[in-house]
């Protein structure tokens, strides 16, 4: 069966968008020939800074004819539905229909459709200039001077031309007729820019790929990764040395050279006193090129390695020499930068974070750095971290951030902090906070052990949540610009992998706490406010002016006194001359310049941890954990404790795996659903414990018995922390359980033995409570 | 080009190095302008381009346009950093089908040997929130070294542009540097004379990069330029609002070119103040879009001008 072969030669496209186009390419070309009825056997596509090219193999000559059978209205129906029946099928008359009985429905008007299949040059030569036109670049541009006129070609950069051939490897094969933007789809490409830019006339992909070979081209992606990879190493190695790979970049060079030729070049040892990690940086992000270590120090060396696109007259002397010269350049502002960091104290750096806003209702960088340093300091005895390294360590975390190499290179922030809290004397711990405390930013990244990079992370985090919760600015759908859900699951990682017991709901309160306790100890004006009223108040216009109550809470014990009460609906920051005073403030310079919008705390403080919960269940599920029993933990209410919840979810799932655990969740769930019944009939709940006077059977005597004793175990082991023998505890219910419900009827005749039963199987319920809410869990 | 002499050669001299790029886009059909009598960050900023670029009529220019950048003022100690330095500015309108050939040609004729060199294009999307413009092409590198920039442009003013127009920037001293072979730009040899003849860049301009860093970081007045700059904004508006006419059949304008002038001066005073660190971080965004808002209305006018307008 005939190939398709199709090129679309362009003026350099970006690097990072090749191989999303090629699989574009591919997949916008088959998706269409299936959807025409065209089954093809294979399709492969491939991209060069300058072309993209697809060969789709095993197409189809033409289309199958197409017979169909369309159904249309009843005979005698409405005009208006036979004339769309007519004209949907291309019908002349209804004469030409066939009328089919249905016993049911009465007769129907049937057509016949017959389509005879079109030759595949055809279709192909309709729908690539569609798929031309409809290419989804991240961003698409006009040029020349067609772009002056509407509906002009957009592409990546200027197209310049389009090979679309067709046909059987045995045979000369066709061109697919079509032009899009003036550009006649042919059989004419180009070679390399600078080595062999002649045209090129093809044929079909295999004479196509081996010319452009010839040609100085090397079509393939990842044939130019491996050539770039195996010439580097070699490089390297010649000299006794370890490429540092790095895929990304390779990646990116990748794309930007059709004829990759890897070259070394060097610097100036005098720079290997930098940072490895700035120079690999400078030379990586500004030069795209690869960094060399020696293997036995693991340390960087002085050379680099760049990949030209040319095999230059020279051999490439001019190139390295070149490169050389950038790279040494730009060596020597980093450690300009570098050197002139280490002159300056990091803690002289913070008063310039006063000037620099966080959020406009946060505030400051300033005023960021002193919460979490309180936050951090009151979390450091929960994590066996030294309070004083952990101040120090928050005060420090965040200093580089102004630094010379940090405003250069953002993504080494934190890692500089470290280098230069180290020069500068710090303990090795708070030096480490400076880089840890950003961690883990994501699943694979690593969680901070040491404790004083806990507490510092922590506060960081916890900082971020509760402040972005409280003022109402919640990540919505795939919209987290705060990266608040990063944030929570980094929270649950450093509790969980640290094995950390701690109370979330406290955690979240203090953090709120610092912002306030902070304010009121600068401005001490915090405020509750009313909604926005109108006042009795007019403007000369005749207008009502409008304001808001306001009660400033008076040096505030806890954040008890900011549960709003009733007239209140937030909470505001001013900078206050309103010490001690309620009252009503119209619009105007008080409220202009106050923080206003923060909820109340509490209700922030429940949705954060609702926000948690399911972090929690995701990140669980994430490794195999079942959701259901996650809810049946969180409902039980009160589940602050991150890590307890996760041992009561595994210990809850252990015991559901035995057959005393699937059976007594049976039986619970049964007693669920008869009391659900009842409670509903009744319109009342069976709370209380059940009358011994009133049990009539051994089997209910039993199972009280059971309760009792089950009750008493489970509690001490979960008072215990001993959630696995809480659930053994638990087990011993199953054989009471199965009793009762074999031989004692629910529904007793006697109302009050009725109610009574009733409330012993509350009783159940209540006693599995213990250790989770059964009723949520599934099967 | 064989007849150059020999201190107009572009690896040994500066002037000739300028003279050979005017030479080959005079070739092209340029029109070869002097550079834009305002100070302006960029070349992009004259109204050769800026301007030229809007409306439907064909435009080729070249210049040497001095670019002042404050900021970037090093008080001379920096080896390639300067706030004051030339650009080499070309605009094609409608951008022709071979201008990157064209481009890679003005480089051959300054000496850059592509067998010998390797030339790429880089990704850069060039944006300019001041001017209200946008476009997609690349910086172009020669060995690692980034010696121009290479724009479609697609939006200029806030305006459209239909044709687009092709715009490349080149950095001459950075180019020049490379081209003679020198470390420091003041290190240029700026005549190509040898022995006392000799004139170096640093001869020209080292003491301005020295006295215009200490007035960019220590001495501009700022309640001088604060003022300056609420003039000019006034002075754009008025303009603006005083050129506009009910032609015969449509509207037209009769003062665009002077209103951008006030314009230009409104994001040099800025870009001063910038430098002088009187600008908050909160302040720069609206002061950006105060320039932008005049740049815009400045190209809404010149769409209604003879030069600007269709037919």
């Amino acid at each position: 069966m005939p190939d398709l072969l199709l090129e679309l030669f362009s003026e350099e496209i970006p690097a990072r968008m090749q191989a999303k186009a090629a699989d574009d390419l591919r997949r916008m070309v088959t998706d269409k020939l299936v959807a025409e009825g065209l089954v093809y056997e294979g399709a492969k596509a491939f991209a060069t800074p300058r072309r993209l090219t697809l060969t789709v193999h095993g197409i189809p000559a033409r289309q199958s004819d197409l017979k169909e059978e369309r159904r249309g209205p009843r005979v005698g129906g409405a005009d208006a539905a036979i004339q769309g029946f007519l004209k949907a099928t291309g019908l002349a008359s209804l004469s030409e229909a066939k009328i089919q009985t249905d016993p049911k429905k009465g007769d129907f008007y049937i057509a016949l459709i017959e389509k005879p299949g079109r030759p595949t040059l055809d279709v192909l030569a309709e729908i690539l200039p569609v798929i031309v036109r409809t290419f989804p670049w991240p961003k698409s541009m006009r040029w020349g001077e067609r772009s002056g006129k509407p509906g002009a070609l957009t592409w990546v950069r200027p197209l310049h031309a389009v090979i679309a051939t067709f046909g059987l490897e045995t045979e000369e094969p066709d061109v697919v007729k079509f032009d899009v933007a003036g550009i006649e789809a042919g059989r004419t490409t180009f070679g390399h820019r600078f080595m062999a830019p002649a045209a090129i006339s093809v044929r079909r992909f295999e004479d196509y790929e081996a010319k452009l070979l010839d040609a100085k081209v090397v079509l393939d992606p990842e044939r130019r990764k491996d050539t770039i990879v195996t010439d580097a190493k070699q490089l390297a190695f010649a000299q006794g040395f370890e490429l540092v790979e790095d895929q990304v970049l390779l990646d990116e060079v990748s794309g930007l050279v059709e004829w990759p030729v890897a070259l070394m070049g060097s610097f100036d040892q005098e720079y290997l006193a930098i940072p490895d990690e700035v120079i690999r940086a400078t030379i990586r992000n500004n030069q795209k090129c690869f960094v060399v270590k020696d293997p036995k120090t693991g340390k960087l060396t002085n050379k680099f390695i760049l990949t030209a696109n040319i095999e230059a007259s020279d051999g490439g002397k001019a190139i390295v020499a070149g490169n050389e010269r950038v790279i040494r350049a730009r060596l020597s502002d980093a450690k300009f930068f570098y050197d002139s960091d280490l002159k300056t104290k990091l803690e002289a750096r913070l008063p310039k974070f006063e000037n620099i806003v966080f959020h406009e209702k946060l505030g400051t960088q300033g005023e960021r750095i002193k919460r979490i340093e309180r936050l951090a300091a009151e979390i450091a005895p929960l994590v066996g971290a030294d309070v004083e390294k952990t101040k120090r360590a928050a005060h420090l975390a965040k200093a580089d951030l102004l630094t010379e190499v940090v405003g250069e290179f953002p993504e080494l922030q934190g890692l500089m902090g470290k280098y230069y809290a180290l020069a500068q004397g710090e303990d090795a711990s708070v030096a480490a906070a400076s880089e840890e405390h950003y961690k883990p930013q994501g699943p694979a990244d690593r969680v901070p052990t040491d404790p004083v990079s806990v507490a510092v992370a922590l506060a960081d985090k916890l900082d971020t949540l509760s402040l972005f919760f409280w003022m109402g600015e919640l990540p919505t759908g795939s919209k987290d610009p705060f990266a608040l859900r990063r944030a929570a699951i980094g929270v649950i990682r450093l509790m969980l992998e640290n094995q950390l017991r701690l109370s979330l709901r406290s955690l979240l309160e203090s953090a709120i706490w610092s912002m306030i306790n902070l304010w009121d100890n600068q401005y001490r004006s915090v405020l509750l406010v009313s909604e926005l009223l109108e006042s009795d108040d007019e403007d000369s216009a005749g207008r009502k002016l409008k304001g808001r109550h306001f009660e400033h809470v008076r040096s505030p014990e806890s954040l008890e006194a900011f549960r709003l009460r009733d007239g209140y609906s937030s909470m505001a920051f001013t900078f206050g001359d309103e010490q001690g005073v309620s009252g009503f403030e119209l619009e105007g310079p008080m409220w202009a310049q106050a923080r206003l919008g923060f909820s109340d705390p509490f209700a922030a403080i429940r949705e954060l941890e609702l926000f948690f919960a399911d972090r929690l269940k995701v990140q669980l599920r994430d490794q195999g954990a079942r959701h259901d029993l996650v809810d049946a933990v969180f409902s039980l209410g009160g589940q602050d404790d991150l890590l307890l919840v996760v041992r009561r979810v595994e210990a809850l799932g252990k015991f559901l795996d035995t057959d005393d655990g699937k059976n007594l969740l049976a039986g619970t769930k049964r007693a669920n659903n008869i009391l659900g019944i009842e409670e509903k009939k009744d319109k009342r709940s069976f709370d209380g414990a059940p009358d011994a006077a009133l049990y009539k059977l051994d089997e209910e005597k039993a199972l009280a018995k059971a309760i009792d004793q089950v009750k008493n175990e489970a509690g001490a082991a979960v008072a215990k922390e001993d959630f696995a023998a809480a659930m053994s505890a638990m087990a011993r219910l199953r054989p009471a359980v199965d009793a009762f419900f074999d031989k004692v009827k629910v529904n007793d005749d006697d109302p009050k033995v009725r109610e009574n039963r009733l409330r012993l199987l509350n009783e159940i319920r209540a006693a599995t409570r213990a250790v989770a809410d059964f009723s949520k869990i599934e099967g | 080009m064989d007849a150059i002499p020999a201190h107009m050669r572009p690896e040994r001299s500066f002037q000739g190095f300028i003279l050979i790029l005017q030479r080959f886009w005079a070739d092209q059909g340029c029109v070869i302008l002097q550079p834009y009598d305002m100070e302006m960050g960029a070349g992009t900023f004259h109204p050769a381009t800026t301007l030229r670029a809007l409306g439907p009529k064909q435009w080729n220019a070249a210049y040497v346009q001095p670019s002042r950048r404050p900021k970037d003022g090093r008080y001379g100690e920096n080896p390639n950093r300067l706030q004051h330095y030339y650009q080499f500015q070309v605009i094609m309108k409608p951008s022709p089908p071979n201008l990157q050939e064209l481009y890679l040609k003005s480089l051959a004729a300054i000496g850059i040997d592509s067998a010998l060199h390797d030339i790429r294009f880089v990704e850069d999307d060039w944006e300019s929130p001041t001017l209200g413009a946008w476009g997609l092409g690349w910086e172009c590198w020669c060995d690692g070294m980034e010696v121009s920039q290479f724009t479609y442009f697609q939006q200029v003013a806030g305006v459209e542009c239909a044709p687009v127009a092709g715009e490349l920037t080149y950095g001459l001293e950075r180019l020049a540097m490379y081209v003679q072979g020198v470390d420091r730009v003041y290190d240029l040899n700026f005549n190509g004379r040898d022995g006392a003849d000799k004139v170096t860049y640093g001869d020209v301009f080292l003491q301005a990069e020295q006295e215009y860093s200490r007035h960019n970081f220590e001495y501009a007045d700022t309640t001088m330029l604060f003022e300056q700059f609420r003039m000019a904004e006034e002075a754009c508006k008025k303009y603006l609002a005083a050129g506009w006419r009910e032609g015969s059949n449509q509207k037209e304008h009769l003062m665009a070119l002077p209103a951008y002038d006030q314009c230009i001066k409104a994001s040099h005073v800025f870009n001063l103040l910038d430098a002088r660190g009187v600008i908050s971080v909160t302040e720069r965004a609206s002061y950006i879009m105060r320039v932008r808002e005049l740049a815009k209305a400045c190209g809404e006018a010149w769409i209604h001008t003879e030069a600007g307008r269709a037919v």
